[in-house]
């Protein structure tokens, strides 16, 4: 059970520079994508995306991934969907306090956090509630519409 | 501690001090040095007034201010917007808890407001329990924020006075903020860290867990000291009395988070009178919480056994002599909360009016 997820956050600074390659191609074909149109783009994104990050991380497509951030753990895998670290329920075996067979997202992104080496832990990042409109929608061309465009144009 | 400047109506503001950033009687104690004690008031399965302000009179004279839980262990109870009201207007400090489990955005901001104009000076901000745990389990469990971004939700409406949507508001709610937090739950080595996660989203008090394994908070207590987070927030350590060995065994079973370790189980078997050992024993832990540095307060959650709050308080000497404050008597029979005209044109009022 969950062996994918343990095997991401194990792998998660192979992951995370595989992550970086990906906004780096698509931030250079942001042209391109913009031609083609990002509206026509989302579906055929988020069948890719679903694929990729269904497989490897459990991901449950809430259209603003942060995982870069959360030690290639989904947040969106806790019941109670928490994006800024534990709650206080966690159980003394790491296991999660709704369901007692899984391995509690954060304690997953503790350990990929800690194997990412980075100076600054980004899980401290303070992240803001999710938007219910992204969700379904292809993070990966958000993120990429962030970075080039004005984040203000992006949603 | 009786504030000089305390109303001379019930449920009136304190003003706010320089550098604060609420009305509260808690952030006052806290901010003074003084070592603060909170204690849980466990809203009734009941519509009736009169049974909010029974159990708030247990705590008469004993305790800063009163947490008002939120649908604690996801079962169903009095609201603690309901609760913060009726016991606000009686002159009570409230500590208001809000959990992201059962409101959205939309609904947590608007509970803010209407709490701090009701006179709610502190709140406490929690992700809550899951709806499996409690007595609704077929509720939909909204967590539509998490505790994290609540606290920079409301730290946005109170420093920069506006909702999270960017509307303006016309005047912000001065509340003093809080945060929970669990020492004693994996992953360990993190748990400091969350703590100052938690300082930078806002939170200016956090109340933890019960404390039962001192070595344990001993050493979260000297990471937390080490990257210097106790100077940036006011710690108020979780205490309690347990009723007997068997409930502690229920307790770490089935309550999410709580660790009470073997030789607190082992100390109430053994004891002649377990109710009695238990509360020994939460007058001990309070004894050496107090040793601690960087610990601020004492939060005390007596769930089915409030009336030995006082006892504990008391024996403990965790005031140190300090009173805090209480209703006066005379106005605890009062028609107050019915807009009884020989009230709302007493004399005191006129005079608070004067003054503001």
């Amino acid at each position: 059970m969950y062996r994918m997820r343990r095997w991401s956050v194990r792998n998660a600074r192979g992951l995370k520079k595989l992550y970086s390659a990906i906004e780096r191609i698509l931030v250079w074909c942001h042209p391109l994508l913009r031609r083609i149109g990002f509206a026509r783009l989302d579906k055929p994104f988020m069948r890719i995306e679903s694929l990729t990050k269904g497989f490897l991380l459990d991901s449950r497509n809430c259209g603003q991934c942060i995982v870069g951030f959360t030690g290639l753990s989904c947040p969106m895998n806790c019941p109670k969907k928490m994006r800024n670290g534990p709650c206080g329920g966690v159980r003394a075996d790491g296991n999660c306090e709704v369901k007692p067979e899984m391995p509690c997202v954060w304690v997953l992104a503790w350990e990929g956090n800690q194997r990412l080496r980075e100076e600054e832990i980004p899980l401290q990042v303070v992240q803001p509630p999710v938007d219910h409109q992204l969700i379904g929608r292809s993070a990966w061309l958000r993120e990429v519409r962030i970075l080039v465009e004005d984040s203000s144009h992006a949603v | 501690m009786q504030f000089e400047d305390e109303p001379l109506v019930p449920g009136q503001r304190l003003p706010i001090r320089p550098g604060h950033s609420s009305f509260g009687r808690l952030e006052r104690v806290l901010r003074a040095g003084g070592f603060a004690v909170t204690a849980e008031i466990a809203p009734p399965d009941s519509a009736n007034s009169a049974e909010v302000y029974e159990r708030a009179a247990l705590y008469d004279g004993y305790v800063d201010a009163m947490n008002a839980t939120d649908g604690s262990g996801a079962n169903c109870h009095m609201s603690s917007v309901g609760m913060c009201s009726l016991l606000c207007r009686r002159g009570y400090a409230m500590v208001m808890q809000v959990s992201a489990r059962d409101r959205n955005r939309i609904a947590i901001q608007g509970d803010v407001l209407g709490a701090s104009a009701m006179g709610v000076a502190s709140i406490l901000c929690l992700t809550g329990d899951g709806v499996d745990v409690g007595d609704h389990p077929q509720a939909k469990p909204v967590f539509d924020l998490d505790c994290m971004s609540m606290l920079s939700m409301i730290r946005c409406m109170r420093d920069e006075s506006r909702f999270l949507s960017g509307r303006k508001l016309t005047e912000p709610p001065p509340v003093f903020l809080g945060a929970a937090a669990n020492p004693f739950a994996p992953p360990l080595d993190y748990r400091p860290l969350r703590l100052a996660k938690k300082v930078a989203a806002g939170a200016q008090f956090v109340q933890t867990q019960y404390c039962f394994d001192i070595e344990a908070f001993n050493r979260y207590m000297a990471a937390v000291r080490d990257a210097g987070i106790h100077e940036k927030v006011f710690i108020l350590a979780g205490v309690g009395p347990l009723a007997s060995a068997r409930s502690a065994e229920w307790i770490r079973g089935n309550v999410p988070g709580v660790h009470i370790p073997d030789a607190v189980v082992r100390r109430l078997k053994g004891a002649a009178n377990q109710q009695r050992e238990g509360v020994n024993i939460c007058i001990d832990m309070i004894h050496r919480i107090r040793e601690i540095e960087g610990v601020h307060g004492v939060h005390i959650m007596a769930y089915r056994q409030e009336h030995w709050v006082a006892e504990i308080v008391e024996r403990s000497g965790v005031l140190d002599g300090r009173r805090p404050w209480q209703p006066p008597l005379d106005w605890k029979n009062a028609a107050w909360d019915r807009g009884h005209p020989a009230v709302t044109n007493a004399p005191g009022r006129q005079a608070m009016e004067k003054v503001s």
